[in-house]
């Protein structure tokens, strides 16, 4: 017996934490720990509906495995990507005005 | 209050507090730290929600995999031991990020409190039922998330090889 409030609120508070660590950061890697947070809220939300009943096919549960999946998916090619721009301007500054010198003309 | 409320507000503190330690400290290394323990206090919620099989899961691909990786990034692109404020935007920034953040969350909670007032008893599902349904009702989707992550492994592969510009020698 539970209360499915407690899940909700956890779950929107991991929410606006991970929009804020999105949007409040500097360093790429940090922004994509705000990515993780909501991705987590977001697992957090489908298991409380699998766990409340009224599943079929156990989706709840599934859909949050193929969540956590695509997260890990996600990860490596955003890392794959930061460790890019890191060698290319050789900092991970996303708030620093693109340089026009590099890689070709930039934005 | 039953036992699993109570359960579920210490994982759910524990979660939310390292969540927000996570995106606010100036350490960046400590900021990888505190994501792990917000994964594996949410691993913790999930147990308590009665989904074993995606708690170990998540403890396994999150806490094993993603956060290893975080920190290999930050090593890679060098980052700075100790605390340093710039890892932050400026004040009136996050004051706005702060507000925005505090909105998603008023708003998701105006839409998801009002369907959470009673005591439900939670379904227990089974980790025989989660595989039977895996491999039956949604193996199209699975198979497609097996291709998926092989194109991130040669996406991640050809991104890290194409770095430089054309015109550049390549050292």
């Amino acid at each position: 017996m539970i209360h499915p409030a407690l899940p909700y609120a956890v779950a929107a508070a991991l929410i606006g934490i991970g929009t804020y660590g999105i949007l409040a950061r500097r360093n790429a890697v940090l922004v994509l720990i705000g990515v993780e947070l909501v991705l987590g809220g977001a697992g957090l939300l489908l298991v409380t509906a699998g766990a409340l009943g009224g599943d079929r096919w156990s989706s709840g549960n599934v859909l949050t495995l193929f969540v956590i999946t695509i997260a890990a998916a996600e990860v490596v090619l955003a890392l794959a990507v930061i460790v890019a721009v890191f060698r290319a301007r050789g900092h991970i500054d996303i708030t620093a005005p693109a340089d026009p010198g590099a890689n070709g003309g930039g934005s | 209050m039953t036992s699993l409320d109570i359960a579920f507000l210490a994982t759910g503190a524990i979660t939310v507090a390292a969540a927000l330690l996570a995106v606010t400290t100036r350490h960046l290394v400590h900021s990888a730290l505190w994501l792990v323990l917000a994964l594996g206090g949410l691993a913790g919620c999930y147990l308590v929600l009665g989904a074993e099989l995606v708690a170990l899961v998540q403890v396994l691909v999150y806490v094993g995999a993603v956060v290893v990786l975080v920190i290999f990034a930050m090593m890679l692109t060098r980052a700075p031991i100790g605390p340093s404020p710039d890892h932050s935007t400026s004040r009136l920034h996050r004051l706005l990020a702060a507000v925005l953040g505090a909105g998603v969350t008023a708003l998701l909670l105006a839409v998801l409190l009002p369907l959470g007032g009673e005591v439900v008893a939670r379904t227990p599902v089974s980790t025989t039922g989660i595989a039977e349904d895996i491999f039956g009702t949604w193996v199209w989707p699975f198979e497609a998330l097996s291709l998926l992550l092989l194109i991130a492994l040669i996406g991640a592969f050809a991104v890290s090889r194409l770095t430089r510009p054309a015109g550049e020698v390549r050292r």
